[in-house]
């Protein structure tokens, strides 16, 4: 009777498996294509991802690669001292105050000696750039001695040139119509083939401040504005952050207090930029009286844009680390400060770092916040302390694109390549890292 | 750990210490302000910079109305110096000003400024009047059967604003409202083709708010775009879409003449000479004012006023004449530099 109730029993059982089994083989089909479906839409969805970079990337660089290049004029400058130290004192400021630009022009007219017309010469002086002044004041400057002889040298040609030069700018069309006139399209072939122009690597864009002149501008004036306000910013969001993240994390009661606390922070991650701006140019400036422009200031409102970033992360990461390292720490004797000093914070360090990268790469993206607070500016001198008035290469980024000089189409290019760079360097640190100071349990 | 926070703290003391004497000596001219100005402004500031033993001075742009909000917050070293704008001071601005204590401003006013509407040279030129950029553009246009009543615009292409203007859909880009440029086209172009109807001018006595209303609200039904406040973005929609018209400064059109065409206004064309004898029908004065208790406190105030003012920076051969300022009669010129040179105080 038992046994016999137990074989049904396995009979039925077989059946019901064999049912199932039919289901699932019937079912399989449509399952496989669903996965298969799955899988497609996550590739998909990564090579839209990519196109997009590719695409985005590919308009920047090819607008911007020419930038890197700049066409320059070789000129044989007489120092006729008549004209720059009549008296021969070769007092620096008589130097300093001297007419250059005289100078250029003398020899651009040498260069071509049928130009006679004053609005020819004026189109003439206007080839070679209001740079090659300042090249040549620098030359005189530092060595005196070259008054009377003749000096040989490279100086920049004007924006327009070099436009017409790299193809940016047409040579068909009317006279009118064009940037450039018919004489001077043929003063420019004729400097080309005697090999007085050339295009030369553009140490100018890495070495100078900004400038209305495109072929004087460079990016080392955003690129200073930036590091300082960057440096502010660590300073102050790097402790700050991490104190906070390891008192919350490790020693916090867990009350309605710090419940408030920690909503208010993950809060403040999500806050928009621009409200920082504000609240900096309420609290520093108004209230404290920081100067505008500052990377002081900047560096103040990005530490606090920066702050819950540090500490989201920092917190992440300090919970990632297993008890048991603590229980040890403690187990043996060492206090909590110990044990949280000595064990538990250096293995968390990698995540805090990755972290904090991250939140610098962010603050050296941002424009929005620097607009209140008067960074949104032109600025020549290149900045030397945190007081300096100054502006960061977003913002600098930003003003070129504003600017009606064809020329800073492509500069505008190139200062968001560099801009890329560092943030593609600083992403990659913080992955390098992860990968190698990061323990798994 | 504990040497870090010692240093924290020495940074904090420094940064505290140092911050009184980067506040009571600046040494650099502050500058704020339209960005119309901003372009020709900053020429004039790196030249001096680079020529003078001052340093170069820094310029903020605000946009006009900003800009005279910081400048008439009041006299000292955190205020800045001097404010460019694309209009004249407002009375309530200059009063704002009177009662901060900002007592002294002087009034330079450095040259014209116009706005054109220009296509795709690919496109026919177009020959527009007022009339039709207010008939185009405007929200609510008087009826076409006649009658003074105002109805929705219902003009879509050109050809039905004006039957000499080409068949083609009204597709205008220009700048948003918060922008300087928009309030002249606004005033200049709008308004002047809007006083071509009697009625509506007539109106102006009487509601001078539903006469404004009328006459600068633009239309919001796609026919004009705004497209933001980067000049440069226009010209390169207009050389991919050759149907639409832009609206920017005339600089931009100055610089980009191989690839665009400045229509025609009340047949005249966007040129130098057109907008300086004032014959071009949309174009405005660029001010700077200066604030006169800062002179002789700020290092290079004077020296910064003579190079604006000089005849090789604002002058007809100038070098901002170069960058697409249109430069201001003689007259006119002296007049102003006498005043720049002699610090004569505005009054309104």
């Amino acid at each position: 009777m038992n046994n016999m109730s137990s074989q049904t029993e396995i009979d039925e059982a077989e059946i019901r498996s064999r049912r199932t089994i039919e289901i699932v083989n019937q079912g399989l089909k449509r399952r496989r294509a669903a996965e298969k479906r799955f899988r497609f839409y996550g590739k998909l969805a990564i090579s839209m991802g990519m196109l997009f970079l590719v695409v985005l990337f590919a308009s920047i660089v090819s607008k911007g690669y020419t930038a890197f290049l700049q066409t320059y004029v070789k000129l044989d400058v007489y120092i006729d001292e008549q004209k720059i130290d009549p008296q021969g004192t070769r007092e620096s400021e008589t130097l300093s105050r001297a007419n250059y630009g005289a100078l250029v022009k003398s020899t651009l007219r040498g260069m071509f000696p049928d130009v006679k017309s004053r609005r020819d010469k004026k189109d003439l002086y206007a080839l070679v750039s209001n740079g090659a002044d300042f090249e040549i004041r620098k030359r005189v400057m530092e060595n005196p001695a070259l008054i009377g002889q003749t000096l040989s040298l490279w100086v920049p040609a004007d924006d327009d040139v070099d436009m017409l030069l790299k193809g940016h700018i047409n040579r068909e069309g009317a006279e009118s119509e064009r940037r450039l006139k018919d004489n001077q399209l043929r003063w420019i072939d004729q400097m080309w083939e005697q090999g007085r122009m050339e295009k030369r690597f553009n140490t100018t864009f890495f070495t100078a401040g900004d400038s209305r002149d495109p072929e004087l501008a460079g990016i080392w004036g955003a690129v200073s504005g930036s590091f300082l306000t960057l440096i502010v910013t660590l300073l102050l969001s790097f402790p700050i952050g991490v104190a906070a993240a390891v008192y919350l994390e490790e020693f916090a009661p867990k009350n309605h207090l710090t419940d408030i606390i920690e909503v208010n922070i993950n809060n403040l991650a999500a806050v928009p930029s621009i409200v920082f701006g504000l609240l900096g140019l309420a609290m520093f400036i108004n209230l404290f009286g920081l100067p505008r422009s500052a990377p002081l200031v900047g560096g103040l409102v990005l530490s606090l844009m920066t702050l819950p970033t540090i500490i989201i992360a920092s917190r992440a990461a300090l919970k990632s680390v297993p008890p048991s390292i603590r229980e040890a720490a403690l187990g043996v004797g060492a206090s909590p400060q110990q044990a949280m000093m000595y064990h538990v914070l250096p293995l968390a360090m990698p995540g805090i770092l990755t972290g904090t990268i991250i939140g610098m790469a962010q603050a050296l993206g941002e424009t929005a916040p620097l607009l209140m607070i008067g960074m949104v500016a032109f600025i020549v001198d290149i900045p030397g302390n945190v007081f300096d008035p100054s502006t960061v290469l977003p913002v600098q980024i930003f003003l070129w694109a504003d600017s009606p000089e064809r020329a800073f189409v492509e500069r505008t290019s190139a200062a968001i390549m560099v801009l890329l760079t560092f943030l593609i360097a600083m992403n990659a640190i913080a992955v390098v890292l992860r990968k190698r100071f990061e323990r798994r349990w | 750990m504990l040497k870090k926070y010692t240093i924290i703290a020495a940074a904090f003391a420094t940064v505290a210490a140092s911050n009184a004497n980067a506040d009571s000596a600046r040494d650099y001219i502050s500058i704020v302000g339209s960005s119309t100005v901003y372009p020709f402004a900053t020429v004039v500031a790196e030249q001096f910079g680079k020529t003078t033993k001052f340093k170069t001075p820094k310029i903020e742009s605000t946009g006009s109305g900003g800009g005279m909000k910081l400048f008439c917050a009041g006299v000292g070293v955190q205020h800045p110096d001097i404010t460019n704008a694309s209009r004249r001071i407002k009375k309530s601005e200059y009063e704002k000003c009177q009662k901060n204590g900002v007592k002294d401003i002087v009034e330079v006013k450095i040259g014209y400024d116009g706005i054109a509407i220009a296509n795709s040279k690919a496109a026919k030129q177009m020959d527009l009047s007022l009339k039709d950029i207010f008939l185009a553009l405007a929200k609510e246009v008087p009826d076409p059967k006649g009658g003074e009543k105002l109805i929705t615009n219902p003009y879509k292409t050109w050809k039905q604003v004006n039957a000499d203007l080409p068949d083609v859909a009204i597709e205008v880009l220009g700048p948003p409202p918060t922008s300087g440029t928009r309030d002249a086209f606004a005033e200049l172009a709008m308004e002047g083709g809007c006083k071509t109807f009697d009625w509506i001018k007539a109106m102006k006595k009487k509601d001078k708010k539903a006469y404004k209303k009328t006459c600068h609200t633009l239309r919001e039904d796609g026919a004009y775009v705004e497209a933001g406040e980067n000049d440069n973005l226009i010209v390169q929609k207009l050389e991919s879409n050759h149907a639409a018209l832009g609206v920017f400064g005339f600089s931009y059109l100055d610089q980009n003449r191989d690839k665009i065409q400045g229509s025609l206004i009340n047949g005249k064309k966007p040129q130098f000479e057109s907008i300086a004898d004032g014959s071009y029908p949309i174009s405005r004065p660029l001010f700077f004012y200066v604030k006169k208790a800062h002179v002789g406190v700020i290092p290079g105030m004077k020296e910064y006023l003579s190079e604006f003012t000089a005849d090789k920076a604002w002058g007809e051969d100038g070098y901002l004449s170069d960058r697409g300022l249109v430069p201001m009669p003689t007259d006119e010129r002296n007049k102003y530099a006498s005043d720049a040179k002699n610090l004569t105080a505005l009054k309104l």
